[in-house]
This record gives structure tokens, sequence and C-alpha cells, in this order.
């Protein structure tokens, strides 16, 4: 199935080719626009994208996969992303993680079944100081314990 | 004891102060009225006068910087706003942008005016989707009330503000990279030139400069250069949004000038170690820069020179402090998985070397590694000196040694171990 923006997200590449002195420089902002109409980016995407923004389909591929948030392929409806790195490992991480894994019966790296959640472990989100942090799709969950992230999920179900 | 000094973070307490009626009441844009009576060069020089630092973490003068910019060419000129924001231990900009953005936004103003850019872009990680909403809807405030776009304030001058989103890369925080990602490609840094030079956005010279470097420039403006040395120490003059993780009792971002020490910063806004327990080590700016020891922790002070003194540096402020029972092997080890994921892998000291070290560490704590591979870390780290395009591999090289050669018995312990 090929895929075509949207009218809606036509009208803003218009209004975004005006910002940017090449049209180049409209990969990540096109690459995003197609992450959330799709959920994920299609290589048909990249194909839209590289005419969009006059880049070679190639370099739009190479773009896409360089940037860890973008997914070329499908992935849960939820996307919970444990950040591991230093400051959140010394404030207990690893019981938050624990604790999906309990509760999903899922590891890092897998989806559940029903499509509903995919477990990732992600580097620094920016939140060291109101750590343990999860990131679900695009949504902060700081201060975490082993109990509230488990009613945090109940309640996405 | 010390003393509360609030230049950037003034607002942060006040509710609803990222909406521009709010902000305004306490102040927002007063610096305009004296932008506009002054020609750029003036401000570039009262900003090259106070002192002013890049606050993301290589603490470069920014007034000299600015004067690399060139003025009157026909080319345009751009300033880049650096939110990148991934520094492990690292969240003060973040701040910024959801309690003060207009703060932000009256720098941009008075910085490009400077350096006479018409559009400046703010490069913010991706991650940061929500916290970028809220400094939207301020830029979209500030536009229209006519402080953005054409004839800003009544004034014959025209500025765009443009938020870019990055999509995950650490190394997209580094100028030179951040530029290539922002021109739509791979955020592979740049060779950098011999000479001293402004930075080159598709061709235009262009200024990239950290979120709080420019929420710096409205007091500065407003109060001049005299004022903002009145903080901090003759050479690192001013203030910083230090941050607190890890181990005390009251994480967050707490501003406070240059020079104090850090022991003392770490009490009187940490509130102290967690749970009674001992200091052992901070890591004093950011996870690149050398850890301290609690020795060493007692003596430091929170500028830029005390911390070059100490084989360490200043780095972002954001201090990851920890407490007697850390354990350093695992925690270094958590760190070297951060450098091998973000390598962006042009240059193989950094590449390879990142993945090497991680799998020694790693065999290290299996109970797999021998006195011999200790060294061969230390050596795989020397190769990363002044030997790649860009000082990430060189700070992962201080990074492994200073936790091998402070904590050296911790890691030997280990190797003793697996050998029974
Ligand atoms: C690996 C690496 C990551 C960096 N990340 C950031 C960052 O996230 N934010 C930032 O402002 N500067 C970062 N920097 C520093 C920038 O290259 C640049 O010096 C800075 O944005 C300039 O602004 P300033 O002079 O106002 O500090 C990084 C540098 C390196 C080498
Ligand atoms: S030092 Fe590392 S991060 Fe920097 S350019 Fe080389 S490979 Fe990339
Ligand atoms: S270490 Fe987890 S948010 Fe910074």
């Amino acid at each position: 199935m090929s895929f075509v923006f949207s009218n809606e997200n036509l009208q803003t590449i218009e209004s975004l080719k005006k910002r940017y002195p090449k049209p180049q420089a409209l990969a990540l902002p096109l690459l995003w626009m197609a992450h959330y109409q799709e959920g994920y980016i299609s290589l048909d995407a990249i194909d839209a994208i590289a005419l969009a923004s006059m880049l070679p389909p190639m370099e739009v591929y190479r773009v896409a996969t360089f940037y860890t948030m973008f997914h070329l392929a499908p992935i849960g409806k939820y996307h919970l992303q444990v950040c591991k790195t230093l400051s959140c490992k010394l404030c207990g991480k690893e019981d938050i993680l624990t604790s999906i894994q309990e509760l999903l019966k899922i590891e890092v790296g897998q989806t559940t079944p029903d499509n509903l959640f995919t477990l990732s472990q992600v580097e620094c989100l920016g939140s060291c100081g109101t750590s343990p942090v999860v990131q679900i799709n695009d949504t902060y969950y700081e201060n975490l314990t082993p109990q509230s992230i488990v009613e945090i999920i109940k309640g996405l179900k | 004891m010390i003393e509360d000094v609030k230049l950037i973070s003034k607002k942060f307490a006040i509710e609803n102060a990222h909406t521009l009626e709010v902000a305004q009441k306490h102040g927002a844009y007063t610096s305009i009225d004296k932008l506009f009576s002054l020609k750029p060069q003036e401000i570039t020089q009262m900003v090259s006068d106070s002192g002013l630092r890049g606050k993301g973490g290589g603490g470069a003068s920014a007034g000299e910087k600015w004067k690399l910019m060139p003025l009157g060419e026909d080319k345009p000129s751009f300033l880049v706003v650096n939110c990148d924001e991934s520094e492990p231990g690292t969240f003060k900009d973040r701040a910024i942008i959801t309690k003060d953005p207009h703060l932000l936004i009256e720098g941009i103003i008075a910085t490009c005016y400077a350096i006479q850019a018409h559009h400046a872009y703010i490069y913010i990680r991706g991650e940061y989707k929500p916290f970028q909403d809220i400094l939207q809807g301020a830029i979209d405030e500030a536009y229209e009330a006519g402080y953005l776009g054409e004839n800003i304030f009544n004034k014959d001058y025209k500025l765009d503000i443009t938020i870019h989103r990055g999509a995950g890369a650490y190394i997209c925080g580094e100028k030179s990279a951040l530029l290539e990602s922002l021109e739509g490609k791979r955020g592979h840094p740049r060779l950098k030139p011999h000479q001293k030079e402004c930075e080159w956005y598709f061709g235009n010279p262009t200024l990239v400069n950290n979120v709080e470097t420019i929420a710096s420039v409205p007091y500065i403006l407003q109060n001049g250069s005299d004022a903002y040395r009145q903080y901090g120490t003759p050479q690192s003059p001013g203030t910083l949004l230090f941050a607190l993780s890890g181990h005390v009792n009251r994480r967050g971002v707490y501003e406070a000038q240059f020079g104090i020490k850090m022991i003392d910063y770490i009490n009187h806004y940490g509130g102290g170690i967690r749970g009674g327990k001992k200091l052992k080590a901070v890591i004093p700016g950011g996870a690149s820069t050398t850890i301290l020891t609690a020795n060493e922790v007692m003596e430091a002070r929170l500028d830029y020179e005390s911390m070059r003194a100490m084989g360490s540096s200043l780095g972002t402020g954001g201090m990851i402090v920890m407490d007697e029972d850390t354990n350093m092997v695992e925690a270094l080890k958590n760190l070297l998985e951060f450098y091998r994921h973000e390598s962006c892998g042009q240059c193989t000291p950094c590449r390879d070397g990142s993945g090497w070290v991680d799998t020694i560490i790693g065999n290290l704590l299996k109970g797999k590694a021998s006195m011999s591979d200790l060294e061969k870390t230390l050596a795989i780290a020397n190769t990363m000196d002044g030997k790649t395009i860009c000082v990430f591999a060189p700070a992962l090289a201080d990074v492994i040694r200073g936790f091998v050669t402070k904590f050296r018995s911790e890691f030997e312990a280990y190797i003793r171990k697996s050998k029974r």
C-alpha cells in the first residue's frame, strides 16, 4: 500500500518549506509527520519523504535509521521507555523494570501478544532529578515506584 | 552560608510564568526597549564584557563567539539554540523552556539582533515533545503579540523562531552534528577548522549557543555587564543552573553563583546525602566529566578554573551524587553502555573502543577478567585522546580513567574473586 501525506500534513509541509533555506532540512520534520500518521516509518513513507525533501530515498533511509526514536516496523500501541542511565539506576530503575516485566510478562524489546505494549530501555531522558522515569509514547511519568508504574499501565489498558 | 541568587530562575516558582501574561507581569521583555536603542556591536561588546560563558558544557566566552559572526554580508545569518540536553545528569534547559520560555525568547530576540539574524532555530531533543509543546505555545503567543514575525515591537526588524525536533541521538548536542542534523542529515560531527570561525548552516554564518546561555542575555542587557560580574569569580562570572541527582535528599535544579564550594551546594540545596549515608563520589558536570572522590568533593569549587585544576571539568553543572553503597564497577558499566550506544561511529577509536571497554568491564562483572584486562582498558582509553573528530571519545577516555584509577581496588576485587 502506498503512502500519501494527509491533506493537513501537506499544508504543514508547504508552510514548513518557507522556514528553511533548503528542502533537505525537512527530512526530520517529515519523518516525524509520517511517524505520527502511520505509527512507524514504512518504506513507502521514505519514498514520499524523499520526494518532498528532494533527497534520494536511500539518504532518507540512512537518516531514519540513525535516530533511535523512529521505528521501521509497527510496534505496540503504548511504547514503554524505561530510562536506564546512571541517575535512574542510582534511584531504583531496576525495580521499575522488574515490576513492568512481571505485570506484562515480556522482556525488553518485546511486545505483548495483544499489541498493546512494547517495552524498551532508553538512555537518559533528562529527568534525572525526578527519576526513576518511564516515557510512555510522548508522556513522561516521573518519581515512579514499582507500585505506581503498575497503576499507570493498568490505567492505560 | 549560601546566598540565593536568581538571575535565570527568578520566575521558576511563579505559577503559570510560561504564559505571556504572567511572564510580563514579572518583567518579561523589558530589556527590549534598551535593545533597539543600542547598535548590534554594542550588545555584543556588553555580553563580551560581562564575561558570560557558554553553559552547554564547554564554557567558551559567548561574546567572543558572537564576534566571529560577520555583520553586513549578503548571506543570511542564523542563530541556532541548542536544546538537545542529553548529557546524563543534566536537566536545566528543560526547566527554562517549561517554567520561563519567554525568557529564552527574549534572549533569542536580543542575540539575533546582535548578530543581525532574522531566523533562529531551537534544536530540541525528540523526547522533550511535551516540553516542546509548552515552548511552542509561548512562541505562538509572542507571534500574536507582535514580538516575533515582521516588524517586531513595531521596529523595522523581522524575526522568526522555528523549533526543530531531533529524534533520539545524544551526539546531536555536539554543535556541528546538530547542524548536520538540522540540514536533514545523520548527526555526524564535522571536522573542525584550524582557525576560530563561526559555524555554518547550509554554508551560511551561524551561531550555536546553549539555551541557558541565551536565557542569560536579558539580565545582562537590562542590568549591564558589571551587574553580572558582581556574581561568581573573575574568570567564571555570573551564575549557573546547577543540578543535583542521585543520592541526595532534595534533587533538582538550583541556580547558584560560580565559585561556591561543591559540598556546600550539595548540603544547602540537596539537603545532604539520602538516608544519612556517607558520600562516596560525585560526577560533577554531566556524565562526561571526570568523577571526584569524596575527599576531592570537600575541596572542589564550582567554577571552570577550579574544576580544571582538579583534573575534571565543570561541564553542564549537573552533579550525580553517589553514596557509600554505590558499586563503582556497575556505575562505570552503566555509563559505558551509554557511550557505546551513542557513539556516532565515524571514528574507529571511538566506535570500536567504546564497545571493547564495555565488553571488558562486562566480563569483569561476570568474573571473567584478569589484571591485564584492566591495563588493556586504560590502554584503549589512551587511544581515544586527540585522534577523533569530536571530543566525545576523549571525554569517554577521561570517564574510564577516572573510575579505574580512583576506584581501582573495587575493580581489582572483582578480578581477585574471579581467580578463585
Ligand atoms: C558529545 C557532545 C554533546 C554535547 N551536547 C550538548 C547539549 O546537549 N547541549 C548543549 O547546549 N551543548 C552540548 N554540547 C556542546 C556544544 O557542542 C556547543 O559547544 C554548545 O552548544 C555551544 O553553546 P554554548 O557556548 O552556549 O555552551 C555537546 C558537545 C559534545 C562534544
Ligand atoms: S569521536 Fe565518536 S562521536 Fe565523535 S565523531 Fe568520532 S565516532 Fe562520532
Ligand atoms: S538518568 Fe534517567 S533521566 Fe537522566
